[in-house]
């Protein structure tokens, strides 16, 4: 197959069950750009790269390569034309290692022991592009930074013409990102085509050439790069203004809501993945924990929340003990969880939407009555969840999965959040969110904050840290470097604490 | 006293053969994550393909081609149906099941009674029978042994050290992803059900022609059922599944010893299915990551669905 120079996207439709998510799409990229596609959640940005990528069928239109015509009827065509994708929704063997989910798709790999003989190869590549990924490691063992990670080299591994990338960085550290860019870079400087799909405009601003903006399944903008800036962008994404930095009005110091102590917890390998950690988190206060993932994050989430036990100290939440107990209990005491990985752990997929937005609320006594669940009660919550946090849908009677991946975060976002817990633990709450949706939560969070909540964030993204929190905490290799005041000179040196280059001693 | 345990031990073998041979095709199968519950069945058409073929042509491998190539044929049932049309799979492997049965009795109506000159001679390999005792039990064997222990090798090398295998385990993990990095998933489900009926087929040459070499109906006997449970016994693993299935081999020459001594049979045919609870059970407790079913064992897959 000849080298692609040119891919053109002429007339692209595609609905489901009747409702379009693209209409009448036109798209032209040439050797040597990188193009970006930018659109609201549920826009329909998805759904256009699967269909470039084989795994849709469009219901009209069709794709020229080199200006000739070609039928993608499977991804497998796809990947023998030249093109690669890294998926929004990760397309990982959970069961399988590293290894063998990069070798699945590679086309050079070895038939015999595949896994042991790329081995080596994947360690030196990811480490050329600062990617460090554990061939040996099951894909249930990783963050999902970790994956994200074994997302990007899978798909850089196998080599592409045009490589799609969908939301490549939302869970990635600026320094991963960056590191990404640059072999980006590099591929287009080879000549390479590039459609980059991203919610974070600086991104967008500093890699794309050019940038086409859906909304509702049409395109409604182009534009060069160099012609606009961050704001403009987002009018023509959302049709209004959007406002970026948030103002965060100072709090008196208040009541101690959950005191962690000393708290160490066991990886799934039964080495200690959080070694000692003890911290307070008060009402009025947003508590951020920085940190490059995979290094206690997740297991010290788990551990608050009940879903991993520890191995030793004490959590407590307004006084009263949790450790150790029941998801069920801690949730019940005050506890809200938005997990970082939102379809294995945040929704039942194949449930409805309805059923979704009251998960773990179900036996209260406004949605069931005598163990029967009370339909009414729940889709009028449904509806009201829907449309206080624009989750876009075609209605709350859809299977949940159907969902694009920013609405099903609107969702678990306004189910966690919408019943005021004293406490909400939130691992990469904007992940996938457009700038929309971001300044919305944004707000919400310190909604709750001033109204007297508490929140728990875990985040890869400083920025989203340095704006909303009123104390940090950089973790690494499961203990922490130092908690920060937002306004500790300090911060400045964060990166190195993230690196574990440097520590604070407690003050 | 030596002259029983080696007969004891050589008849476990003999007894566990077969079993093992539908076991490593089942495994194949529900690797690529297709439950076929067809076995039983396919097993049954196998034996009457072999014992009719070799009755007219007096050649024993052409009866066990026959019994290879039929399994694969009436497998085609359970591809088109739970592949192709995303049935319900446990619907399609019951009709397999009772299609296979019926079919075989069937054809076989007019043998019944009838024997073949000969079965499958057991072959004493050179200088390894030599070996007192072991010798004995391990190298004096029908070929049906040979070849179901190379197999079994052979399946779980191809499962664990190879690209296909890769494959074959990510389509029953994930078809999804497993599309989505270029492979074909309907061809690999295929392949896996007919490979899988393949080895039904030749467990029940093994039976027909080697077992026995008189035609009697139903000769399967339930072992098609027994051949799933140690499925799960065996973990999805063909190594194991050498271990079950000898095991469980060891189980049917325990109810011809002791019925004598008034330990009803019935009884001792449930401990197959009594082991492979236990095995669950005490796995689940442990460690339930280590009891690792194909993710999408039994589920059909769409494409073009999220
Ligand atoms: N397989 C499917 N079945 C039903 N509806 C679907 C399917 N795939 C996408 N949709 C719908 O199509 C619309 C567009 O979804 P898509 O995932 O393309 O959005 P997106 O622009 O990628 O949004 P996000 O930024 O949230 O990822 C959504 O309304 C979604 O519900
Ligand atoms: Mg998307």
């Amino acid at each position: 197959m000849a080298k692609i120079k040119k891919l053109e996207i002429a007339g692209i439709s595609k609905s489901f069950h009747g409702i379009p998510a693209n209409r009448d799409i036109d798209l032209t990229i040439e050797s040597g750009e990188i193009l970006g596609l930018l659109g609201e959640n549920g826009a329909g940005k998805t759904t256009l790269m699967n269909i470039l990528y084989g795994l849709y069928q469009p219901d009209a239109g069709e794709i020229r390569i080199n200006s000739s015509a070609v039928r993608i009827s499977s991804p497998l065509e796809s990947i023998n034309l030249g093109i690669g994708m890294v998926h929004q929704h990760f397309m990982l063997v959970d069961n399988h290692t590293v290894a063998e989910n990069i070798a699945l798709g590679y086309k050079n790999a070895p038939f015999l022991f595949p896994q042991k003989k790329i081995k080596d190869d994947i360690v030196a590549f990811s480490k050329k592009f600062n990617l460090e990924i554990d061939p040996l490691k099951k894909i249930w063992q990783l963050s999902a930074g970790e994956q994200q990670r074994v997302e990007i080299v899978k798909a850089l591994f196998n080599g592409a013409d045009l490589l799609i990338l969908d939301e490549p960085t939302s869970v990635l550290t600026p320094q991963e990102a960056k590191d990404l860019f640059r072999v980006l870079k590099d591929m287009k400087q080879a000549g390479h085509l590039i459609i980059l799909i991203s919610h974070k405009l600086d991104e967008i601003m500093s890699l794309c050439d050019r940038v086409t903006v859906l909304q509702k399944g049409c395109i409604v903008g182009h534009a060069r790069t160099a012609d606009v800036d961050k704001k403009a962008l987002a009018r023509m994404m959302v049709g209004r203004d959007v406002i970026f930095d948030i103002q965060r009005d100072k709090m008196p110091p208040s009541s101690r809501v959950l005191q962690v102590s000393n708290v160490t917890v066991n990886s799934e390998k039964g080495f200690p993945a959080v070694k000692g950690v003890s911290f307070d988190i008060n009402r009025n206060e947003i508590f951020g924990i920085a940190g490059v993932s995979g290094n206690g994050q997740r297991e010290l989430v788990e551990a608050i929340t009940g879903l991993r036990k520890l191995v030793s100290g004490k959590i407590t939440v307004n006084d009263k003990d949790i450790t150790n107990q029941s998801p069920k209990k801690i949730y019940n005491s005050g506890i809200s969880h938005v997990p970082e990985e939102r379809i294995k752990f945040g929704i039942a997929p194949g449930l409805f939407l309805y059923e979704n937005a009251i998960l773990k609320q179900q036996h209260r006594k406004e949605y069931s009555k005598n163990s029967l669940l009370a339909y009414g009660n729940i889709k009028l919550y449904a509806k009201r969840l829907v449309e206080a946090f624009q989750v876009l849908a075609p209605s709350i009677n859809v299977q949940t999965k159907d969902l694009s991946g920013g609405n099903i975060q609107k969702l678990i976002l306004g189910r966690e959040i919408s019943h005021a817990p004293a406490l909400l633990v939130a691992s990469h709450p904007t992940y996938g969110l457009d700038v929309g949706a971001t300044e919305y939560l944004r707000k919400q969070l310190l909604k709750q904050r001033k109204a007297g909540g508490a929140v728990l964030l875990v985040s890869e993204d400083l920025e989203e840290i340095f704006e909303l929190c009123d104390k940090i905490a950089v973790i690494f290799r499961g203990e922490f470097m130092g908690i920060l005041n937002s306004d500790d000179p300090q911060t400045a040196d964060i990166g190195m604490m993230m690196a574990g280059s440097l520590r604070l001693t407690a003050s | 006293m030596e002259d029983l345990i080696v007969s004891v031990a050589q008849r476990t073998l003999i007894a566990g053969t077969p079993l093992l041979i539908g076991t490593i095709g089942e495994v194949i199968c529900e690797r690529s994550g297709i439950l076929n519950l067809g076995v039983e069945g396919v097993m049954s058409i196998g034996a009457v393909a072999a014992f009719v073929v070799t009755f007219y042509t007096q050649n024993l491998w052409l009866g066990l081609m026959a019994a290879v190539l039929a399994g694969m044929l009436i497998s085609i049932i359970h591809a088109v149906a739970s592949v192709s049309l995303q049935s319900n799979q446990v619907v399609s492997g019951l009709a397999l099941t009772m299609l296979g049965l019926g079919i075989s009795s069937l054809a076989g109506k007019p043998y019944v009674g009838k024997s073949l000159t000969e079965k499958m001679n057991t072959v004493a390999i050179p200088f390894l029978s030599d070996i007192p005792i072991l010798g004995k039990i391990l190298f004096v064997q029908s070929p049906f042994f040979y070849m179901a222990i190379v197999l079994a090798l052979a399946a779980w090398f191809i499962l664990e050290h190879t690209e296909l295998g890769i494959k074959i385990r990510s389509t029953g993990e994930n078809p999804k992803a497993t599309e989505a990095q270029g492979i074909n998933v309907s061809l690999i489900r295929y392949g896996c059900i007919l490979v899988g009926g393949g080895f039904s087929g030749m467990a029940g040459a093994n039976l027909s022609i080697s077992y026995s070499k008189l035609w009697i109906e139903g000769m399967t006997a339930g072992r098609g059922w027994i051949v799933i449970a140690l499925t799960i016994f065996a973990l999805w693993n063909p190594m194991r599944a050498m271990i079950g299935a000898f095991l469980f081999g060891g189980i049917f020459v325990m109810q011809y010893l002791l019925q004598p001594l008034g330990i009803s049979p019935s009884l001792l045919a449930m401990l197959p299915y009594m082991a492979t609870l236990l095995v669950l059970v005490m796995i689940g407790i442990k460690d339930s990551k280590k009891l690792n079913a194909p993710a999408m064992l039994g589920e059909p897959y769409k494409r073009g669905e999220r």
